[in-house]
């Protein structure tokens, strides 16, 4: 099968071409090569896929020697099995709606050609991820979509804000990376071996010590933490917003922050050994998924909000995987993929027909203005809320099942973090759709819908976020296709052909708890926001625990103060007072005096005859006085 | 060994005359800058030197010394020979035998 070969080398040729010929190509012509390179890409990843509905068996390809030491071979080659074809599937899928996407949104930017390079390279990156079929490719890809953001964040680097942005990404997610390293050298070290096959072997694992793999989970998970964006490691996602919109909608919505997920899902059977893990990845989640959505609540720009429903949706996954519910996980990463990119994708719409303006209190009234762009966004509203019927419905309510069958506590603080986030993603909603436009006159006058460049890709994602839900249907309400996820994930996750059950009624009380909370929070944004049209306070405006939490709980600051501040006060120390005193100062001093002895001898070179002979005379004197004294 | 005037000085006498020969050999070198005077100067050093080696070669009855006598004076032939060449060759193109002129090899 040389078709997973070029589906790599599809994007990396869009790249190479956009990158290097791009400049001299007619603008707008690299956006449709990079566009129809992932499109390349999309159709034979679609066509693996037809094949894998029928025969499940993993397809394998190697290429060459990465590295070979002794026993020890790390190849380049690919694998794709169910779930590789799965994400193969968002990544290209909705990478080639952003790409055409883009070529509206960004037509007016003078990196055009560049921008388009960017974002082929980074396919080529998460698709080597995805597809590497060992450890070392995971990585080659993991760094690789790590550059690729940091360039896509810092992509106007004139702005120097967005230029740290980026480097505060890149940074963050290095800490991840080392936890994925050193769990990567830990393979390698108890297995001998960086190959999935043969690390992902439960028979084989029974030999490993239970602490080495707890030890080697949580050092994975800690590289998912910086990529996925969870507590500690999650403030450079809503920074990361620096970047053009499309770049938040692919790599910081949908694709690479999902790279996190995959690694869980892929390492699953080390996790199912370790119960300290498991339970590590659940609390981390849950922190992550609530205090994202409170933080979320009280945010006024457009993006920023969305980045933390990301961050929070991501927390959601990642109590899915902690209660071993990988299909959810793997659900839910696709109904979220679907409609984070939409939602994102629309208010770039916004934010493009507001020329730059993302303070939703400077927007308004655009239900008129900008029909397409507010149904779509609406339908995505409604898919990430988890209104019924919708995909993230279903998605959310998986998860919470699970949840369920493992801690009620847990569960109950799910169900109102899923509140939380019905409230801010309404709140968004409604203030920037619904009431008065609030901006200037100007741009009042500008106000228009955007073009179909822009409006197709918002509608295919709103279908996708509103039939999503197909994908895995519970079997309450269809026996037919119900768990067509979980059908085509078991084989390649080694699960149960038919997964564990809640009794129908429990499940129906539970959706029941669920839509209960939904409409409550249903109501209290109406109240909120429509009836009484309350826009958000002004930044000055702001008192108690809401600037508490539009201040982001003053994370930001915390890190700043404990981690920042002490590093960078002991690297002036050492800098000022080490080296530049101490250590340039001795090396200083060497060249000092080295300087003034030459000086000194120097004169006597005079070249004349007669000084020589009275030093030479002056030196034998000196050695016989010396032998004569002794 | 007979009773010639030199056996009757005491070898101190010797010395004083050879370091003072020797001294004034040294000096002219130092302070002076014609270099046929230069050359003469040296002669004046080698030849104290060679006194000395005569001196002490009769004072302890060992004839090592006159050797030594001899070679000398064959490498003070052979460098004023060399140092005599050197000096033309400097007067032609210089039009002087003042050596604080050639100082082209300084640092």
């Amino acid at each position: 099968m040389e078709n997973l070969l070029w589906i790599i080398l599809s994007p990396l040729a869009g790249f190479a071409i956009s990158g290097l010929a791009g400049k001299y190509l007619p603008k707008g012509t690299t956006g449709w090569i990079a566009s129809l390179a992932v499109l390349v890409s999309f159709v034979l990843s679609f066509s693996l896929f037809n094949g894998l509905l029928s025969n499940p068996a993993a397809i394998k390809k190697e290429y060459f020697t990465f590295i070979g030491s002794g026993n020890f071979h790390v190849n380049f080659a690919l694998s794709v099995d169910r779930l590789t074809a799965m994400m193969m599937l968002i990544v290209t899928g909705i990478g080639f709606l952003i790409h055409v996407y883009s070529i509206s949104y960004m037509h007016s930017d003078e990196g055009f050609y560049k921008f388009f390079a960017f974002l082929n390279l980074f396919i080529f990156n998460m698709l080597i991820l995805i597809m590497g079929s060992n450890f070392l490719m995971l990585f080659f890809g993991w760094e690789g979509v790590g550059l690729c953001s940091y360039l896509l964040i810092g992509f106007w680097y004139q702005n120097e804000a967005y230029g740290k942005a980026a480097r505060k990404a890149f940074v963050m997610n290095r800490i991840g990376d080392l936890g994925l390293l050193i769990g990567i050298f830990l393979i390698a070290w108890q297995f001998g071996s960086l190959d999935y096959d043969k690390v992902l072997d439960p028979a084989k694992l029974v030999a490993i010590a239970p602490g080495m793999i707890t030890a080697i989970c949580v050092l994975l998970f800690i590289g998912a933490m910086g990529k996925s964006a969870q507590i500690p490691l999650y403030t450079w996602l809503p920074d990361a917003m620096a970047g053009p919109t499309p770049v938040s909608a692919l790599i910081h919505a949908a694709t690479m922050v999902t790279a996190g997920i995959y690694l869980v899902v892929r390492t699953h059977v080390l996790f199912d050994m370790s119960v300290f893990a498991r339970e590590f990845v659940l609390i981390i989640g849950l922190c992550t998924s609530i205090l994202a959505a409170l933080i979320g609540l009280k945010q006024n720009d457009i993006k920023k909000v969305l980045a933390y429903s990301t961050v929070s949706q991501l927390g959601f996954m990642f109590i899915a995987l902690g209660s071993q519910a990988y299909v959810a996980a793997m659900f839910h990463l696709t109904t979220h993929a679907f409609f984070k990119a939409l939602l994102f994708l629309g208010s770039g719409s916004v934010i493009h027909a507001l020329d730059g303006e993302q303070d939703i209190r400077k927007m308004g009234g655009l239900r008129k203005a900008m029909p397409i762009t507010f149904w779509t966004f609406l339908l995505g509203t409604l898919a990430i809320c988890g209104f019924p019927y919708f995909s993230g419905f279903f998605s959310k309510d998986e998860i919470l099942a699970e949840v369920y069958k493992h801690n009620v506590v847990l569960w109950a603080l799910c169900v109102g973090s899923a509140g939380l986030t019905c409230i801010y993603m309404l709140r968004v909603l409604i203030v920037t759709f619904w009431g008065t436009f609030r901006g200037s006159e100007e741009q009042k006058h500008h106000l228009h819908e955007s073009p179909a460049l822009i409006t197709i890709p918002l509608v295919i994602l709103a279908v996708l976020s509103v039939f999503g839900g197909i994908l895995n249907l519970p079997p309450l309400l269809s026996d037919s296709i119900a768990h067509g996820m979980h059908h085509f994930l078991s084989p390649a996750l080694n699960l149960a052909e038919v997964p564990e059950e809640l009794s129908p009624l429990s499940q129906l009380n539970l959706v029941v708890v669920t839509v209960v909370v939904l409409a409550l929070a249903f109501w209290y944004v109406r109240h909120k926001y429509i009836a009484k049209q309350v826009v958000p306070e002004t930044d000055d405006a702001m008192s108690g625990m809401g600037k508490v939490m539009a201040n982001k709980f003053y994370v930001d600051e915390i890190f700043d103060a404990s981690l920042v501040e002490p590093i960078e006060k002991t690297s002036d120390f050492t800098y000022k007072w080490l080296d530049r005193k101490w250590i340039d100062g001795l090396v200083n001093s060497f060249g000092k005096i080295a300087n003034a002895m030459s000086n000194l001898y120097g004169k006597m070179q005079n070249g004349n005859l007669e000084y020589y002979l009275l030093y030479m005379v002056a030196g034998i004197i000196l050695i016989v006085g010396y032998n004569l004294m002794k | 060994m007979g009773n010639s005037i030199f056996d009757q000085l005491p070898i101190s006498q010797y010395i004083y005359l050879c370091c003072v020969l020797f001294a004034i050999g040294l000096f002219g070198v130092l302070y002076r800058r014609n270099a046929i005077v230069l050359l003469m100067c040296i002669e004046l050093m080698l030849n104290a030197v060679n006194l000395l080696f005569a001196a002490f070669s009769s004072y302890m009855g060992d004839s090592n010394g006159q050797v030594f006598v001899f070679f000398i004076m064959v490498v003070a032939a052979a460098e004023a020979a060399v140092g005599l060449a050197i000096l033309v060759m400097m007067y032609r193109n210089t039009r002087s035998t003042d050596v604080s002129l050639m100082d082209k090899l300084k640092g």
